[in-house]
């Protein structure tokens, strides 16, 4: 490996953490933004011009509360929880192709951290072991609020990772690939997986809710049953951490949303602009079309927490076991039955 | 008409527990109507009143900061009877009355005047009863928008004489503006 790429690629993955920690950071102004226009109100405006300072405001804030510990046997455990949720949220970025090349220096730059052949495989890992920031967390607070969040998290990220990779499944079968590179390639102009799998995006985008802890699904930290759930007993920047790890998922589970099924940063009329104005307006376009289309989902997502109130924990269930998993399979099934009528045809 | 299907307010909606079928259990259809609803509520008027920039418009009747009259000689008019004090439901109101010498003519108007006048502004509701109880129409309850100032010591709170009495040019104002009328 020659010294250049390992610069490169160091370069590359500072940018994206940072852009990621920039993106969470004002995903939770966006959220109290939206939440308040949803509701008629102005929502913070008060540090900086229009409220855009607040994220360091709150950052500062929770900086300068007390470090509380609570009487716990598992102080290790109880650090190592924010930890796991915060870097396997960032974990995720390693793999997402977040344009297709740039041309710096008569380098050809590939725009992804590291294209391994089975990137999905990779996100769903990190994924299934980001419940165990939340687990941990909940067991080590000594504290049966924490405990039964963090046992309503795992079991609710379980069952809807089933559903989750069902919904996968069909989408594996149309593209042949594991990797989001290849997948994000096929997807050239308005190629877009949405429109062959309709039924399979929507599952995925239902178990994303249910993923990243976000309402309907985030009975891991209902305020109203169990005081904070798993972060009741965090205080300062490790309970900041979790927070903030619930943004950085949002904004990665965007990502991967819009990689897998919206044509990630491909664009109607991509071919065109490549060959008159050349190759990196073209991809600086398609990192732009990117970020506006994972901005959408961001979007999405404070939306929907705006409108829809929180399922019971049965309600959940079922949705999941008895809805989502049955759909996933009735969808495979079709997706199998066209594949191999269209190759025989 | 029966008494269940009776509604006074015009919006009681029967309850229905039926069962859900299997595209209403998604919950889709109407997950996707609240979204509209709510997206609706984006580009509504806000209602917010940005509060040191802009207040609130008060009503006709609203009271606010009370005031101890002069007449048109600029004197004051309150005698000290107690009545507000008396009709004060929150006991806000304390006061020391004191005879008025020969030579304090030209300040107080009748013979006996509160040499103290207090008013604990952390009891006071603003209920305006002083003003109705007061016989020498002495206490007023103004139009003025500025709040009682937040502070650490209770002491800030009551509101003595320096405070309560209208100023002299301000009564000046009025006996000029009386007259040329
Ligand atoms: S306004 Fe009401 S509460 Fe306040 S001093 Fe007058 S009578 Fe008492
Ligand atoms: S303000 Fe009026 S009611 Fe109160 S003591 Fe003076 S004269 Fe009497």
């Amino acid at each position: 490996m020659d010294q250049a790429l390992i610069i490169e690629k160091g370069i590359f993955i500072v940018a994206v953490f940072a852009i990621t920690m920039l993106m969470a950071m004002y995903s939770t102004l966006a959220e109290r933004k939206i939440a308040a226009w949803l509701q008629d109100r102005i929502g913070p405006n008060r540090a900086g011009k229009g409220g855009i300072l607040q994220p360091l405001a709150d950052g500062l804030k929770l900086f300068a509360k007390e470090e509380f510990f609570p009487n716990t046997p598992n102080k290790f455990l109880f650090v190592v929880g924010p930890a796991i949720s915060m870097s396997m949220a960032l974990m995720t970025s390693a793999v997402i192709p977040w344009g297709d090349r740039l041309e710096i220096f008569g380098r050809t730059v590939i725009l992804q951290a590291t294209d391994i052949d089975v990137a999905l495989l990779y996100v769903f890992g990190v994924l299934s072991v980001s419940v165990y920031g939340i687990m941990i967390g909940g067991w080590a607070s000594n504290n049966k609020f924490s405990l039964m969040s963090a046992m309503r998290a795992s079991s609710q990220m379980i069952s809807y990772e089933v559903a989750m990779g069902l919904s996968i499944i069909a989408l594996l079968m149309m593209t042949g690939t594991l990797s989001l590179r290849e997948i994000a390639a096929q997807q050239h102009g308005m190629d877009w997986n949405v429109f062959y799998q309709p039924v399979g995006f929507l599952i995925f985008l239902v178990c994303s809710f249910a993923e990243t802890n976000r309402t309907p699904f985030d009975l891991a930290e209902c305020e109203a049953e169990l005081i904070g759930g798993y972060h009741t007993e965090y205080s300062s920047m490790k309970m900041g951490f979790y927070l903030f790890a619930e943004y950085a998922s949002m904004f990665i589970s965007s990502t991967i949303l819009v990689v897998l099924y919206f044509g990630g940063y491909n664009y109607p009329g991509m071919d065109w602009v490549e060959a008159n104005w050349g190759v990196n307006p073209a991809n600086i376009i398609g990192i732009a079309v990117l970020f506006a289309k994972l901005c959408f989902f961001i979007f999405f997502y404070m939306w929907v927490r705006w409108t829809v109130p929180r399922f019971r924990y049965d309600q959940l269930m079922r949705l999941g076991w008895k809805t989502l998993i049955p759909l996933a399979i009735a969808n495979i099934i079709i997706t199998g039955v066209v594949i191999l009528l269209a190759d025989n045809a | 008409m029966s008494i269940e299907t009776i509604s006074l307010s015009g919006r009681k909606k029967e309850v229905s527990n039926k069962k859900m079928n299997f595209w209403e259990s998604l919950y889709l259809v109407a997950i996707v109507k609240g979204l509209f609803i709510t997206i609706r509520h984006l580009f509504t008027r806000k209602v917010t009143i940005k509060y040191p920039e802009q207040t609130r418009e008060l009503s006709p009747v609203y009271r606010g900061q009370h005031m101890l009259m002069r007449d048109e000689e600029g004197r004051e008019r309150c005698t000290a009877c107690g009545l507000c004090a008396l009709s004060c439901p929150a006991e806000a109101i304390t006061m020391t009355a004191e005879e008025r010498k020969p030579e304090e003519k030209h300040l107080y108007r009748e013979e006996k005047y509160a040499s103290v006048y207090e008013i604990n502004m952390l009891r006071c509701i603003f209920c305006g009863l002083c003003e109705e109880a007061c016989p020498k129409q002495a206490i007023y309850l103004t139009k003025s928008q500025v709040m009682v100032k937040s502070s650490g010591k209770r002491e800030d709170f009551i509101f003595g004489k320096d405070k309560l009495v209208m100023p002299l040019d301000m009564a000046i104002k009025n006996t000029q503006t009386k007259a040329a009328n």
